[in-house]
């Protein structure tokens, strides 16, 4: 079974682009909790990419 | 009241019979145990075990009567009863990997098949058991039949022990270390952890063990992935796991250091306590699938 990305978070929308869902968030706090619920919804897992952008990932 | 057990008795071979499947179902109960991994159930699966011993206990102990009474056809029944055993196998896989496919922690297929082989060994060893008992019984007398009885228990319980990890790994606690996304336990790399609620939960509940391998051959055989997942089933159930269904960032993990070999076991018990569990990592049995010896490999 292959690990797919479900959803990114990011702060700096200019660096990602694909047909994912991105969210942008103008400060770290709003970052974390958008990621906590996303992960609690997908079931999936958050992980940090960069300082600004997190993905979360079905493995 | 004597007269009926005199008539019972009459048979020349109704004691060497009696006690060949007397000890054959005491031999089955002995290597019956639902110990701390949980397996065999309670009760029904008991039960079947039980009751499968006592079909083998009874083919043990006929099999050389029969062959005294010069009815060697009866012998072709014992092919039989391989070939109900192998089915006993297929049944426990069946039933394990249905289970397995809900549980928190799976056991992962080989430790499956290594349960299911063993319940498959043990109705062999009873069916050993019976016929050595009667065999001696016949032609040693009761007591002759006495002690071999006590001597093939002995020998059945020696045969079915495995052996554990403690006998090729050192198992040490270690540090689990959340530096910002990166989760340590020790200096083996676990994984990557974005979200800071889980890293919070991980250092506070986290618990980490480094099992260092004692010689090249412990080295391979801990590498196995299915050696590595019953090392995190048994874990798990035996110290409860402290995650759900749902959050892979709570899920134990094994990881090696491909330098030297080492595997560092993350997991969150609910019990946190480290003798514990460094007792039930060192008591994890060593799979007969995935022991592998390479250094007996003939180089030509």
């Amino acid at each position: 079974m292959t690990s797919n990305i479900l959803a990114v978070i990011t702060l700096n929308k200019e660096r990602i682009t694909g047909a994912v869902p991105i969210f942008v968030c103008s400060e770290h706090q709003e970052q974390q909790q958008i990621a906590f619920l996303l992960e609690k919804i997908l079931d999936g897992m958050v992980h940090e990419v960069t300082a600004d952008t997190l993905i979360i990932v079905r493995h | 009241m004597t007269g009926l057990f005199k008539e019972l008795f009459a048979n020349d071979f109704a004691v060497p019979l009696v006690m060949g499947f007397a000890f054959g179902i005491l031999c089955r109960i002995n290597l019956l145990r639902t110990d701390y991994r949980q397996y065999p159930t309670y009760p029904h699966g008991k039960i079947i075990q039980i009751s499968l011993g006592v079909i083998a206990a009874a083919l043990g102990s006929v099999a050389i009567p029969a062959l005294l009474k010069e009815n060697y056809t009866a012998v072709t029944f014992l092919t039989v009863a391989a070939q109900q055993f192998r089915d006993v196998r297929n049944m426990e896989r069946t039933t394990l990997t249905e289970i397995d496919k809900q549980e928190l922690v799976p056991r992962g297929g080989p430790y499956i098949e290594g349960i299911a082989m063993v319940f498959e060994g043990r109705n062999y060893l009873v069916i050993f058991c019976s016929l050595a008992t009667t065999f001696s019984a016949i032609f040693f007398h009761w007591w002759g039949g006495l002690i071999a009885g006590i001597v093939s228990l002995v020998i059945a319980k020696y045969l079915m022990a495995g052996k554990t990890l403690s006998l090729i790994v050192d198992v040490e606690p270690a540090e689990v270390r959340v530096e910002g996304k990166d989760l340590y336990v020790g200096d083996i790399y676990i994984m990557n952890v974005g979200l800071e609620d889980a890293q919070n939960m991980i250092r506070q509940h986290g618990m980490g063990m480094i099992l260092s391998p004692k010689d090249p051959n412990a080295k391979v055989t801990i590498a196995q992935p299915g050696q590595r997942q019953a090392i995190l089933h048994d874990v798990g159930a035996q110290l409860g796991v402290y995650m759900d269904t749902g959050e892979p960032s709570l899920t134990p993990l094994a990881k090696r250091d491909l330098t030297t070999g080492r595997l560092g076991v993350f997991f969150l018990p609910q019990v946190k306590d480290v003798e514990k569990a460094r007792a039930v990592v060192g008591a994890v049995p060593i799979l007969e699938s995935v022991y592998r010896k390479p250094s007996r490999a003939k180089q030509d």
